[in-house]
Parts: C-alpha cells; structure tokens; sequence
C-alpha cells in the first residue's frame, strides 16, 4: 500500500510511474507475428484476414513469418492428427518465448466433426495452454480479429 | 539553413579546441561524433523504412496498412521493435557459436562503413576518398560474407541452401552493377564521388547514361536480396533463407542492416545518376534525402509489384542480357567521349 501512495504523490507533482513490464507489455501486445501453420478452410480464412477486404495489418499483425524462430504467435487453424502431432509440438517448442496460441476454428478447438476419429487430436488445448479460442466452421475473419483483440487486451492485462 | 550541420560541425571543433585540445584530437573526436550520427540517422532511417514499406504494400494491395497505433500507424515499428527486444535469444546448441554470433554484427558493421563516402551534403562527406567508388563496391560485396557466414554457422539445411543462393546471386549482380558505373566514372574521370558530384552540375548523368542507370537499378535490387529477386530468402521454398536459426534482436539486426544497404544503394544511385546533393531552391542535405526517397520509393514498388522469379531464370538473365548490356555501354561510352572530343564539344 506504501507504494501505492509513493505513486500517487509522484502522480500529483507530474511524475508518471511505468514499469518496464507495461512497456514491453505493449510491444508485444501490438505486434503478434502469426506462423504460417494451417490445414485447409481455416487457413483460407486466414489469408482472406490478410488481405484486402479485411486487412489484418491495420493492427500490425499481418507479418507472418515462414520459420517458427521469429514468431510469436501459433494460429492452430485446423484438426491436429496424431501423426501431425509430434510436428506441432516441435514447432511449438521452437518458437522463443513469450509465445501465444490461438485455436482458430472447431477442429482446433474440439476436433469438430472428427472428434470421435481414430487418427485426430480432439483439440489442441491438450498439447499447449491455448489463450483464445475461436470457435466457427471456418470462424470468419471478424472472428479472428475478435480472438486477436482479446488476446492483445489479455498480454496487455485488461481482461 | 545550408551550412546549418557545417555550422554545428564548426562550432562543435571550435569549442572542442578551446578546451585546449590539439586540432588532431578535435577532429578525431568531431570523427567519432558523425559516426554516431551516421548510425543514429541508419536508425531512424530504419524505422520509418518499415512503416513506409508496410504502409507502401498496403496501398499497392488496395489496403490500410497499419493505422491503430498513433497517426497513420506512425508508432507501429517502434512496437515491434520493443517486442523483438524482449523476444527470448535461442542459439541452436549444434550451430558454430561464435560464427552465429558475429554475423549480424559483421553484416551491420559493414552496411553502416558504406555511408563514409556518400556526400551528404555540400562538403558534409566524412571522408572523401580518391576511391570513393571502388570503396563503396568492395565493401558492399563484403555483406555477402555475412550471409554466407549465417547460413553456414546455423547448421541448417534450409540456412545453407539460402546462403549459397545469395552468394551466387551477389557474385553475378556484382558485376554488372560494377560496370554499370563504370560509364560514369568514365565521364566524371574520377573516382572520388565529390568530384562525380561536381561533374554533374550542369546535367544529371541518368541523361547521358540511361542504359546504365536502368542496369545499376536492377543489379541493385538483386544485390540488396530485395523483391522480385529475393531468392535467398523465398518463404515458400527456404522458410526464412540464412536467416531462419534467428531469434528476435539478432534476426532484427540482419533486418536493420538489409534497410541500411537499401538506404546506401539509393543514395549511391542519386549521387552517380541524379546529381547527388545538386539542386535549386532547397539546401543540399534535403536535396538528397528526397532523392533518395524516391528512388527507395521506386524499390517498394518494384518488390510489391512483380513475382520473384526462379533460380535459373535469375542467374541467366544476369549473365547473358544484364552483362553484354553493361559491356556494350561502356564501349559506346567510350566511343561517345571520342566523339565529344574529337568534335570539340568538351
């Protein structure tokens, strides 16, 4: 509480209190470079969000990056088979932290239709904490956008 | 306001001298100063470069570009940039460490000697070297040493592949873009870039060498790996070329340094083609800051407009129509000196 009060003392002689934390907080918050990981709808929705008619790069978040080193976020759009498994994970456990998913459609999110298949992970949230989940069969690009929004204002800690 | 960084530099030794230095130790410490502002403007330069290339594709793309983050998107690099900083740094433990270590340095390093010749300005070179040109040629064919370095020390297929690919594309664009300057260095008979400046007082030199304005241009984009000859770092063939073993700020910095070679290219290519710091009205260092943001410009479009075209394609155009072209300018050039002589026009 004594800090607390330090601030507001500091806050009325015009002295604005950060930490580093905020500051890095929303660098990150406003720069998500997506990987190119997708099965086959999902994945075409995310390309329309990049392109012209809904253009992700308004919130500067249309840098998708081909190597999993320079990327900070794993949009897991479409169903993860278990032979597609051990690939995820490997390219999860490549990505430098901080890191983020978001499981972008009902395969991601549950396996969708092929929930009860032989060969497909009912959900990926049993691999990787995911952060937002975006339900749609495709969710549209709105939808993304809603999810990438709320997880901007979750790394910003606003949520 | 045209003497305006003269002035500063003059006051600056002025005041440095009555300190009671020696006027050696003066310019000694005015030298270390305009490095420092020579990385200091590669900096800023930097990152109005990415704001201007995202919101350039944008609208070539019939898109916004980034908007939501001050004016017209204006803070939106500065975000990344705070984010590639804090980014966790991975070095692979099979890579050759210390070679992986030094690329991007080496790469920066060499991109930021190349602005020691380029006239700034009326007089503001920091230094002027009878060689100008052949230095600035050497030393931008050195980068591909970076490239080659990366791709070898990350111990990755993808890494090699790229880095093998620039080494050949640079080694071919090398030399047409050498001979392409060759045709004004014949006409300047100088190398030493004050002088090619002053040569073009009366006429620019992308009138009487448009072939080899048109050549530099195209070897100059292969040479800088941009679009459409951006082959050593093809997303869908490489992953990320050389580059793909690097994490946030080491990856940032071949980022900076490839957008400081755009920056020294271009304003190459003003100095030699467009009359460098030469203009009416305005002073010089403006002259040739909007110069070379045209012709940076012209770059943008160029990489958001065409394809990449393939490998092969790439090196065969070098070889078998951008370097006869180039040779063949220099013999006409040579004739067109023997002409204007023997006539008596110069």
């Amino acid at each position: 509480m004594a800090l607390e009060q330090d601030v507001e003392v500091l806050e009325k002689n015009n002295i604005i209190v950060s930490t580093l934390d905020k500051l890095w907080n929303w660098g990150r918050a406003h720069s998500f470079w997506p990987l190119t990981y997708g099965c086959n709808c999902c994945p075409i929705e995310m390309m329309a969000a990049g392109a012209s008619r809904f253009d992700m790069a308004r919130y500067g978040y249309e840098v998708f990056r081909a190597s999993p080193r320079q990327a900070d976020l794993l949009i897991v759009a479409g169903p993860i088979t278990l032979k597609m498994k051990p690939v995820v994970e490997r390219i999860w456990a490549q990505m430098p932290e901080p890191k983020w998913v978001v499981a972008m459609g009902n395969c991601a999110t549950s396996g969708g239709p092929f929930k009860d298949g032989y060969a497909v992970l009912p959900g990926c949230d049993s691999l990787f904490d995911v952060d937002v989940f975006v339900p749609g069969c495709p969710p549209r690009p709105e939808a993304l956008f809603h999810g990438l929004l709320e997880l901007k204002k979750k790394v910003e800690g606003k949520s | 306001m045209e003497s305006l960084f003269l002035d500063i530099a003059q006051t600056l030794t002025g005041w440095l001298q009555s300190l009671g230095l020696s006027a050696v130790w003066a310019d000694f410490i005015l030298l270390i100063i305009q490095f420092a502002c020579v990385a200091g403007i590669v900096t800023i330069n930097v990152i109005i470069l990415i704001w201007l290339e995202r919101k350039v594709s944008g609208f070539i793309q019939l898109r916004l570009g980034p908007n939501r983050l001050g004016p017209w998107g204006a803070f939106q690099t500065i975000a990344d940039a705070i984010k590639l900083l804090t980014k966790e740094d991975i070095i692979p433990t099979r890579t050759d460490k210390w070679i992986f270590r030094t690329a991007p340095l080496f790469f920066i390093t060499v991109a930021m000697m190349l602005y020691l010749v380029i006239p700034m300005g009326d007089g503001m070179q920091i230094v002027d070297l009878n060689i100008g040109v052949f230095y600035f040629i050497s030393l931008a064919s050195l980068s591909t040493i970076a490239l080659l370095m990366a791709g070898w020390s990350s111990n990755n297929k993808w890494s090699l592949l790229g880095a093998m690919r620039s080494v050949a594309q640079m080694i071919s664009y090398e030399i047409p873009l050498t001979f392409s300057l060759l045709g004004v260095i014949m006409i300047a008979g100088s190398l030493r870039l004050s002088d090619i400046v002053a040569a073009q007082s009366n006429i620019w030199f992308i009138v009487f060498q448009p072939v080899a304005f048109i050549t530099y241009f195209i070897a100059a984009t292969a040479e800088l790996n941009r679009g459409p000859f951006d082959m050593p770092e093809a997303e869908q063939e490489l992953t990320a070329g050389a580059y793909t073993e690097y994490t946030g700020m080491r990856w940032a910095l071949f980022f900076l340094a490839e957008y400081t070679n755009l920056v020294a290219v271009s304003a190459m290519a003003s100095t030699m083609f467009l009359g460098g710091w030469q203009g009416p009205w305005l002073p010089s260092w403006l002259w040739i800051i909007i110069k070379t943001y045209i012709i940076m410009f012209v770059f943008m479009w160029i990489k958001w407009t065409f394809p990449r075209i393939r490998m092969d394609h790439l090196m065969s155009f070098s070889w078998k129509v951008l370097l006869p072209v180039s040779l063949a300018n220099i013999v006409v050039t040579g004739v067109g000196i023997y002409v204007f002589k023997w006539m008596g026009w110069c």
